[in-house]
């Protein structure tokens, strides 16, 4: 069976017909080709596929593009401000070397936006904690650490 | 994913409804379960009704006596509830331990108690703390409500609403996490309440189950040199690629004792 479903994404309305078994990572990425959301494991795990769903950071490959019907999406598309320069996190990633091959790096931008809006300040161990969901196959965390830091810093600004 | 026929209830009457009628409907509450189960195929529902958006199946209410914590209330917001730190600290901790921030922020407890995997934590607290389920037909006591791995007194059609816990003197969870998924290898919830005292282990066996002789031994005195010399036999505990059965029932005895001391320290 196929279902409409609306929701706001990045900021602009979306209405569409999806399937029911569509995965809202794969109808993302798929059917509006936002692509920048990426698909790691396909199985809840390492994070790749993070978004925010009413503000909170999510893993989009767990749950059907049905279930977030009525919703509020941000994806990484979506941060970056009107003029198109980065976000502030994204950027702290840039300047930290928080990335490597960067097939990681939306997700964990998205989860550390999440963090960072619920923990203004985090020390290493919040940081830690908070990325418990993304995994990184190439930088070895340390980078990534030092990123979310800055970013924090930046996002108080 | 096998095709299914998706459903969105407005309320509890409507989902229940419409659970009747499907040949093989499942609820979808956080999805971080079954949506994972579906894809693998280990579950093919003939129709999924979405819980999501019932609004008064969501929140949480502190009351002197305790709290009730509506069925659709995310991980997340128990974690971080100020009624919930207040009055149950030990039960913040715990639904801060399952899984990562992005499952805390869609799994759901009454997603968890109705799944009953054998090792959630969800079902420690609810055992340990004498918890009491409310569904649309009736209320049902924690001890009653997990009968097995995976298996609950649920009927069909039957919907949870909410979960009451009783405040408790002092509680703590203590959980050896399997490192990569933080489901729990052992999962030890203790509780000194006004009728006595409760030790519930997750993670060991088929399902949730109390410890009789800890518990009388606590009630006697509650100190974690009450605990230190029992131990639980390990023939019935589940042996897997991350523990065998001996070394759970060690770390039974180790995580009900580390639970004690922290309950104590408060
Ligand atoms: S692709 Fe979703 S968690 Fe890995
Ligand atoms: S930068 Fe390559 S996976 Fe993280």
């Amino acid at each position: 069976m196929s279902a409409r479903l609306s929701m706001t994404i990045n900021g602009k309305p979306v209405t569409a017909e999806v399937a029911s078994r569509t995965l809202l990572v794969d109808f993302l990425r798929d059917q509006l080709r936002l692509t920048g959301t990426h698909i790691g494991c396909d199985t809840a795990q390492c994070g790749a596929c993070t978004i925010h769903i009413d503000g909170r950071a999510v893993k989009c490959c767990n749950m059907l593009a049905l279930q977030a019907d009525g919703t509020t999406i941000t994806t990484i598309e979506g941060i970056s401000a009107a003029d198109g320069s980065m976000h502030p996190m994204q950027t702290a990633f840039r300047d930290h070397h928080g990335l490597q091959c960067g097939y990681c790096t939306p997700g964990m931008v998205m989860s550390a936006i999440d963090l960072v809006n619920n923990h203004p300040d985090p020390d290493d161990a919040e940081i830690r904690d908070g990325l418990d969901g993304n995994l990184c196959r190439c930088t070895g965390y340390h980078n990534i650490v030092k990123a979310v830091h800055a970013g924090a810093a930046a996002m108080k600004k | 994913m096998y095709e299914f026929n998706y459903q969105k209830a407005t309320n509890v009457d409507d989902a229940a409804n419409k659970l009747g009628a499907g040949a093989d409907a499942r609820v979808l509450a956080g999805g971080q379960t079954l949506i994972a189960a579906m894809k693998l195929r280990l579950a093919a529902p003939s129709d999924i009704i979405d819980i999501r958006g019932i609004a008064e199946l969501r929140g949480i209410k502190s009351g002197n006596d305790g709290l009730i914590i509506g069925a659709m209330t995310t991980h997340a917001e128990v974690a971080s509830s100020a009624d919930v730190r207040k009055n149950i600290p030990a039960l913040a901790v715990l639904a801060r331990s399952i899984g990562d921030p992005m499952v805390r922020n869609m799994g759901t407890i009454g997603g968890s108690i109705a799944n009953n995997d054998p090792a959630a934590d969800y079902p420690a607290a609810m055992i340990g703390l004498g918890a009491t389920v409310k569904t649309n037909q009736r209320s049902i006591a924690a001890d009653d409500f997990f009968t097995g791995m995976f298996m609950t007194s649920l009927e069909p059609g039957e919907i949870i609403e909410s979960v009451s816990f009783p405040k408790p003197k002092r509680a703590a969870y203590m959980k050896f996490s399997n490192p990569a998924s933080r489901y729990a290898i052992v999962g030890v919830f203790v509780a000194e309440t006004g009728s006595g005292a409760r030790v519930a282990v997750t993670g060991a066996g088929a399902s949730v189950f109390r410890v009789a002789e800890m518990e009388t031994a606590l009630a006697a005195k509650f100190s974690a040199d009450s605990v230190t010399g029992i131990s639980v036999a390990s023939d019935d505990l589940n042996s897997d690629m991350h523990a065998s059965a001996e070394y759970r029932a060690h770390l039974i005895t180790v995580m009900a004792r580390r639970a004690v001391e922290a309950a104590l320290a408060g």
